[in-house]
């Protein structure tokens, strides 16, 4: 199968509070997931459980304690920081964030023109900068000489995307891109993620706790929770018909834009997120309905049911 | 029966600023009607930057320079009397404030001080509020309305990095409804947290409006979130209300188009059909277009859309929208 990312057993640990501090918590515990060439892949999974940290090792940000990322079929050691390269690039979650108020934004452009030698004269600079922008639906006019506080967050964040259209990247990794943004500016950015696929053959990481614009844009879906992959699959499959008890509550949890449907019941919700990492066998077993006396005790083991796989001893033998 | 607690009349505030010399004015709030009415939970929805918090702040009488109310007002319902904001006082307004009306800014999760213990943070708000004497009186307060809202005690020695974010911002609206308030104002109160936890913010303002039977007004962009928790919305575009309904009828019969756009655009599951957002950019608030602020981006626009900006339709008991294509309004009173 053709493979554009693939991470193996990748895992981070993090020592809590001071440098002394036995306390560690595994954001991320040896996960593996692959993406292939244009296609949308969403990570999807409550605050804290480990999206970002994923995304960071993968941009080279941050060193992985183990496992292994291969990108193209080039294996990288655990310690290489070459990841944040021309063939992947980054989004982040608030456009405000992303470029300085006081810089006029076409700079950011040129600096990443200049910096991955993509241009030779500053006429096709601009040539180059106006093609990108117009994937986006902008042009160079509209942001010549302008700041970013002229511009709305949602032209903001396709001004990111465009910028980062500029090494003609195979695959873009997207942390959380549109939770800071209204719903008819959310789905002009996932439409434009869909556009990016069918027309210019773009993969997406897309990192999000949105499963709404992840079922509408995205063709495979991997649940985290507490740095596991708890369930994977394609959207249609994890998220219409959700096995993992972590993965219902998350559907169920979902304000669906329709008065008929609102939330029944009440939900429990961890106090803290250390609790839950520092959590023998299962770590969802505080919050599960099924828990049973073994998940309190053995992580449960992943299998595949049905083309998806889950990590929950529901599903395993000889318990199933 | 009138039950309003809460009222705008034309309300205007604008941000004034004087930019190198060149003066600009933001009509970020612009002749909004509202009545709130006591124990609703009011929802108001609108795009990034249509004025949403800055409505919240004239509402709670937080309007510093360079915002101004330049027209209308604000009114409060305080025991069956109608009172004008703009007649308090620094003094008046500081004790009204979280007994009668309480407010959660947007972002509010980082007010809490992170060298401070949780326990220490709720001891300088009672002290701050109901003076050092009461202390132990108030702290045995502090712990019942925890118990109450369904969150564990043990929170009160954790420090606001120890906590999730939802904890934090579930902490936050605890202490901000600890005075019992008849009115609670929460600026984006779920954004940016996980379904999950979200879920548990909104269960707790149910509960918080259950238990104190108060008003509440909620500013998200989450139209899940509306669909969820809100009696009624109001839906902003440009500084105005442009339609005003029950919400089973904001998502099942919008009349407004820009109303439409933004339910049709929501994603639902099990349907993979493309879904337009709406077209074009928001105006500028600091140059409007004339006549309907939305006529740039309607796809209904007519001539007059261009001139004159209409004024509210009743098109049905407590459903009004400012559109021409709907009727020829009237400027009025909300109802
Ligand atoms: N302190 C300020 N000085 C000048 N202009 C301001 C100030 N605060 C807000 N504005 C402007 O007023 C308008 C309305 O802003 P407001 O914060 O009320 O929007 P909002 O609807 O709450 O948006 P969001 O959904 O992004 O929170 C915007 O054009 C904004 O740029
Ligand atoms: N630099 C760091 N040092 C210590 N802990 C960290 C660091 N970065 C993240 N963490 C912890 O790792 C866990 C996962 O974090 P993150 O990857 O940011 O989650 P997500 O993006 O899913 O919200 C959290 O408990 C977080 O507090
Ligand atoms: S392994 Fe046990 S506790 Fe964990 S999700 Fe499955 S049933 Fe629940
Ligand atoms: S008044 Fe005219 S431009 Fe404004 S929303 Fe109605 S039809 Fe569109
Ligand atoms: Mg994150
Ligand atoms: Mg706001």
């Amino acid at each position: 199968m053709d493979k554009l990312l693939e991470v193996e057993n990748l895992t981070k640990v993090f020592a809590l509070g001071s440098v002394l501090s036995k306390l560690r918590i595994t954001a991320v515990d040896n996960v593996s997931f692959f993406i292939k060439p244009a296609e949308i892949f969403a990570l999807a999974g409550e605050s804290g459980c480990g999206k970002s940290t994923t995304a960071r090792i993968i941009l080279g940000f941050e060193h992985a304690t183990a496992g292994t990322i291969t990108h193209s079929g080039k294996k990288e050691a655990k310690n290489e920081r070459v990841w944040f390269t021309e063939g992947i690039q980054a989004i982040f979650q608030d456009p405000f964030g992303t470029f300085n108020p006081l810089r006029p934004v076409e700079r950011y452009f040129f600096e990443t023109l200049r910096n991955y030698k993509l241009a030779s004269s500053p006429a096709e600079a601009v040539r180059r900068i106006d093609a990108k922008l117009h994937a986006v639906g902008l042009s160079y006019e509209d942001l010549a000489g302008k700041y970013p506080s002229e511009f709305s967050g949602g032209q903001l964040q396709r001004i990111s995307i465009a910028r980062a259209l500029l090494t003609d990247p195979q695959l873009i990794v997207a942390d959380e891109p549109v939770s800071m943004v209204d719903a008819s500016l959310r789905m002009s950015i996932v439409n434009l993620f869909k556009k990016l696929r069918d027309e210019l053959g773009v993969s997406v990481l897309y990192i999000t706790h949105d499963l709404a614009t992840a079922y509408y844009v995205c063709d495979r879906i991997a649940i985290m929770f507490r740095g596991d992959i708890v369930e994977m699959g394609t959207v249609e499959e994890v998220l219409m018909n959700p096995r993992h008890p972590y993965t219902q509550l998350l559907r169920a949890s979902i304000p669906e834009a329709d008065t008929t449907h609102r939330w029944q019941g009440e939900i429990r919700l961890a106090d803290t997120e250390q609790d839950e990492y520092l959590r023998q066998g299962c770590r969802f077993a505080g919050r599960c309905p099924h828990a049973m006396e073994i998940c309190r005790s053995t992580p449960p083991p992943t299998v595949q049911v049905e083309g998806v796989q889950v990590r929950c001893y529901l599903y395993s033998e000889p318990f199933s | 029966m009138d039950n309003t607690i809460l009222r705008t009349t034309a309300l205007q505030a604008f941000y004034q600023l004087d930019l190198y010399g060149k003066s600009k004015v933001v009509k970020a709030v612009n002749e909004v009607d509202l009545a709130i009415q006591a124990d609703e939970i009011y929802g108001i929805a609108g795009e990034s930057g249509c004025g949403k918090s800055t409505l919240l702040k004239a509402l709670v009488a937080a309007v510093e320079p360079p915002l101004r109310v330049v027209g209308g007002k604000v009114t409060y319902r305080i025991d069956g009397k109608e009172v004008d904001v703009s007649t308090l006082s620094p003094e008046q307004k500081r004790a009204l404030r979280l007994s009668y009306i309480a407010y959660v800014p947007q972002g509010s999760m980082s007010v809490l001080n992170p060298v401070a213990r949780i326990r220490d943070t709720y001891r300088d708000f009672i002290e701050s509020h109901l003076g050092r004497q009461r202390h132990q009186e108030a702290f045995a307060l502090a712990q019942d309305h925890l118990t109450d809202l369904g969150l564990p005690l043990k929170i009160l020695d954790a420090y606001p990095h120890q906590l999730s974010g939802g904890m934090r911002q579930r902490v936050t609206i605890a202490l901000a409804t600890l005075l019992k308030p008849r009115i609670l104002i929460g600026d984006e109160p779920t954004t940016a947290l996980d379904v999950v936890v979200q879920r548990g913010v909104v269960q707790l303002l149910k509960e918080v409006q259950a238990r104190l039977k108060n008003t509440i007004v909620l500013v998200t962009h989450d139209m899940g979130v509306h669909a969820n928790i809100a009696d009624r919305i109001g839906i902003m575009y440009a500084g105005r209300i442009v339609e005003e309904a029950a919400t089973e009828k904001i998502f099942g019969a919008p009349a407004h188009p820009y109303t439409q756009y933004l339910i049709s655009s929501l994603p639902k599951f099990g349907d993979k059909t493309p879904r337009e957002s709406v077209p074009g950019s928001p105006p500028s608030l600091a140059n409007l277009p004339g006549g309907c602020p939305f006529h740039p981006r309607c796809p209904h626009v007519q001539t007059r859309c261009k001139e004159k900006m209409p004024g509210f339709t009743q098109i049905e008991k407590n459903h009004r929208v400012a559109c021409w294509l709907v009727g020829e309004g009237e400027h009025g009173q909300a109802a």
